[in-house]
């Protein structure tokens, strides 16, 4: 790690570990591109059962996208030398992180509690899958949350060129796993 | 140091070094001391490339040699059925079934077994991990002028999934219901059910543990890999200065980066089948005239997401393999490579149609013969760029001051097997064709000359070329030509039968024929190969005792440079340390391939470019 740093804008102007965090992404993407192409291949063959996804849905996508708001005001925060903000709003977007998930979860129950299980139809299947899949993906972004939380709390208040980017690879993961639901829970909501 | 020969020459390149070269200041740092430390730091849980390098080329070793095991094995029931294999029963245990006269033979289970472990080990333990792991690490930092990759610590890591993986594998052949039997391409619903075999059971849930660690194995090394070739090159080094060996694993590492993880997605969704009861692949099936209750799911559906990895996969393999014979060829033959742009733009034009071809894989799959039409299209197209790389080998070879040594001999030698295996290719591409080649020896054979021994030969080419790099010695050439000739020839005697086979029509993947009068013809042909198939494993054990006597005993290297070469790892002392140059980094002010310019047998890439003279990348 320590050489990555040491050598950081050597060549281009991007940081190595972003690059190494975007190509991380790109590879994730074509893993969810996949389920989806399976998805489509599948329900293309027909004995699918529509359904309509559980409104929850609608909310977690309505928290996700709040806590990647307020992360990013963090980040601004932190960048400012605004120290009591940027805690504040790093907690904020962890707890709705977490909320998220719960929300999620509470998604399932009620796709359960209406007849929709996972051993049933292919359709149903994919649902549990995909949006079980994306949320080991946030858990992942939570365990990142939880060492900026560490720093945060732990170190002393200073801003230094190392610290931001650690926060911006913490925080452009976020976005991205909030992007990814966004776009897999349009594509379940009008590709059924 | 050793460097006493030629020392003016190196002196001039040290002056140079320290005149042009780039300062980091990394030698101020000390963290080569924080960890380096101990023993364990320094050669077990080591992040440095090099240490690194080795760690995958012996891993990948030992799996070759238990993987060509397993064939030999296999193979002798192909050839020799009637044969008493009692001997072995001390190895194989309770999988050679010994009757009332004494007579052993291979349980057809283990049989099944066998082929699956030993496709599986070849394609991702050997030819993956320890081609590509081995030279991109060795190479990528060297040649572009690093101190290391990106960052030596995922790149540790990289390696430790890797051997993680192997360790869950090798576990998996002692399990009382063996190892996964269905095929290195798991294909459900054998691989989906449990109990559609005994190696479907925990054999297979250790296959798929195994792999998904090496998938993070490929993931965390690919990462590295391009980060420090993107973003670490030294001063000058421009894209069109690095030598095609970078280009090579570059486009590799892309490859695997995207491709890979849609295996895994296709394993995600055969977990789910196989653990929760999910139907995403399965559909009405009976098993022993039991009705499952899996219904809506399609097969055909993993055959896509397998085949989206696996065909990138092959050139995954093939890819380094291209790398390196390329710079080999050009160095041994003292000459510029031919045609180095055309070279990159079809390693990159291979690339990309690598996506678009999955579907020959499965022309006999019952997909659309309309859509099969298209991929018979673009998987003739990839014929194209990979004709225009042999051309381009064979006019560098064409003319040149040839040095016939092993590390030029395998080169040439993968050339070779690259065109044979390549013509076959372009039969299996057209879907009428493939009706009666599919799933023939006709495929075994294409894909084994084109693969198997193309890729193993410009591995071996690139072992023997960079044994010196590796440990400092050379290799011993007498043993290198034996193997060389006995391993070329070996190649063909097991191989070329096999078209024949293929083309009246003797299936793959068969324990035993002697249900079909018609392929009883062919005993005598499967008797040869299998004897072939011998006796080109011993001359492997040629090769092994030679890399081990040459780490120890053999003739040292006592200058920098013994090749002659132009690129930049031949700059770094003869055993490079920590950070790989003692002082300032290297800067670049050419091209890696100066053979034979204006009179000078070499110019290595850190020479500025003369008074007046021309540089040779436009
Ligand atoms: C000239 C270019 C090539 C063409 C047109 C081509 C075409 C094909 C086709 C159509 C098949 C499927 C045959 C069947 O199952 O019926 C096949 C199988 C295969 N090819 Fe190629 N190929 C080419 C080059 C290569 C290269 C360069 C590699 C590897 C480096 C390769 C590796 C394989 C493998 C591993 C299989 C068999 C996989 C299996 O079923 O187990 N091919 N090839
Ligand atoms: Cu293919």
């Amino acid at each position: 790690m320590q050489l990555a740093l040491e050598n950081k804008r050597r060549r281009n102007s991007i940081h190595p570990m972003k690059l190494a965090l975007w190509m991380s992404l790109a590879s994730i993407s074509m893993m969810f591109a996949g389920l989806l192409s399976a998805y489509i291949v599948r329900q293309a063959a027909g004995n699918w059962f529509e359904f309509t996804l559980p409104n929850l849905f609608l909310v977690s996508t309505g928290i996700i996208i709040l806590s990647s708001i307020t992360l990013h005001r963090s980040l601004v925060a932190f960048r400012n030398k605004k120290e009591s903000s940027y805690k504040i709003l790093l907690v904020t977007s962890f707890i709705l992180g977490v909320l998220f998930i719960v929300c999620q979860y509470q998604g399932w129950m009620a796709m359960q509690a209406a007849g929709i299980d996972i051993k049933g139809n292919p359709s149903g299947s994919f649902a549990y899958v995909i949006s079980g899949l994306h949320v080991a993906h946030v858990l992942g972004g939570l365990a990142a949350m939880v060492v900026a939380l560490i720093h945060a709390f732990k170190l002393d208040f200073r801003v230094t060129p190392l610290r931001i980017n650690r926060l911006e690879l913490t925080s452009h993961y976020w976005h991205y796993v909030d992007a990814l639901w966004v776009v897999l829970f349009l594509f379940l909501t009008y590709y059924r | 140091m050793a460097d006493s020969v030629d020392t003016t020459l190196y002196k001039k390149e040290d002056a140079l070094i320290e005149e042009l070269g780039y300062d980091d200041h990394f030698h101020e740092h000390h963290h080569g001391d924080k960890y380096q430390a101990s023993f364990i730091t320094k050669y077990i849980f080591s992040q440095d490339h090099k240490i690194i390098a080795k760690q995958f080329l012996i891993t990948g070793m030992i799996w070759a040699i238990i993987g060509a095991a397993m064939s030999v094995i296999f193979r002798m029931q192909l050839g020799f059925p009637e044969e008493s294999l009692t001997w072995i029963k001390p190895l194989l245990g309770k999988w050679i079934v010994v009757d009332a006269n004494g007579v052993g033979t291979l349980d057809p289970e283990f049989y099944y077994a066998l082929v699956t472990m030993h496709g599986t080990i070849l394609v991702f333990f050997v030819l993956t991990a320890g081609l590509s792991g081995t030279f991109s690490n060795l190479l990528i930092p060297l040649q572009v002028g690093a101190r290391d990759m990106a960052s030596p610590f995922l790149n540790m890591l990289s390696y430790w999934f890797f051997f993680l993986a192997g360790i869950i594998m090798f576990i998996s052949l002692f399990l009382n219901t063996g190892p996964f039997s269905g095929g290195w391409v798991a294909y459900p619903p054998l691989s989906a059910l449990p109990e559609a075999s005994s190696g479907s059971k925990a054999g297979m849930t250790m296959w798929t543990m195994s792999l998904v660690f090496f998938v993070v194995s490929v993931l965390l090394g690919g990462i590295n890999y391009i980060t420090t070739v993107l973003n670490l090159r030294t001063k000058g080094m421009s894209m069109w200065r690095l030598p095609l060996t970078i280009w090579a694993f570059l486009v590799t590492a892309i490859l695997g980066l995207l491709s890979f993880p849609v295996l895994v997605a296709a394993f995600f969704l055969l977990m789910f089948d196989r653990g929760i009861g999910t139907s995403f692949y399965l559909s009405e099936i009976y098993i022993g005239g039991q009705a499952l209750d899996h219904v809506g799911g399609s097969p055909i559906l993993y055959q896509h997401l397998f085949w989206f990895l696996g065909h990138p996969e092959v050139y995954i393999i093939i890819l380094p393999a291209m790398g390196l014979v390329s710079e080999v060829l050009s160095v041994q033959s003292r000459k510029p490579i031919f045609g180095y742009r055309a070279m990159v733009l079809s390693i990159l034009a291979i690339g990309f149609l690598s996506f678009l071809v999955w579907a020959h894989h499965m022309f006999m799959s019952g997909v659309n013969p309309f859509i099969s039409n298209i991929f018979v299209v673009f998987t003739l197209i990839i014929a194209v760029p990979s004709a225009v790389k042999v051309f381009n080998w064979i006019s560098t070879l064409y003319r040149g001051n040839v040095r016939l040594n092993t590390p030029a001999l395998f080169a040439i030698g993968f050339v070779s097997m690259f065109i044979s295996g390549g013509l076959t290719g372009i039969f299996l591409g057209n879907s009428a064709l493939d009706i009666q080649l599919h799933d023939t020896y006709f495929v075994v054979a294409h894909f084994h000359i084109v693969m198997g021994v193309a890729a193993f030969f410009g591995m071996f080419a690139g072992i023997y070329h960079w044994f010196p790099k590796l440990y400092g010695r050379f290799m011993d050439e007498t043993m290198g030509k034996i193997h060389f000739w006995g391993t070329m020839i070996g190649a063909y005697v097991i191989f070329w039968p096999m078209h024949y086979l293929g083309m009246v029509g003797v299936p793959r993947r068969y324990y035993s024929f002697d249900a079909y009068q018609a392929f009883s013809d062919f005993d005598e042909m499967n008797m040869f190969i299998t004897v072939g198939a011998i006796i080109t494993f011993g001359l492997q054990l040629v090769f092994v005792i030679n890399f081990f006597y040459s780490i120890w005993k053999g003739k040292k290297q006592t200058v920098r440079n013994p090749w002659g070469a132009t690129s930049l790892e031949w700059t770094t002392p003869i055993r490079p340390g920590h950070g790989n140059w003692p002082g300032k980094i290297p800067s670049v002010h050419r091209w890696a391939y100066d053979y034979g310019k204006d009179g000078k047998e070499f110019i290595p890439q850190i020479t500025p470019l003369a008074e007046g003279e021309e540089p040779s990348d436009h």
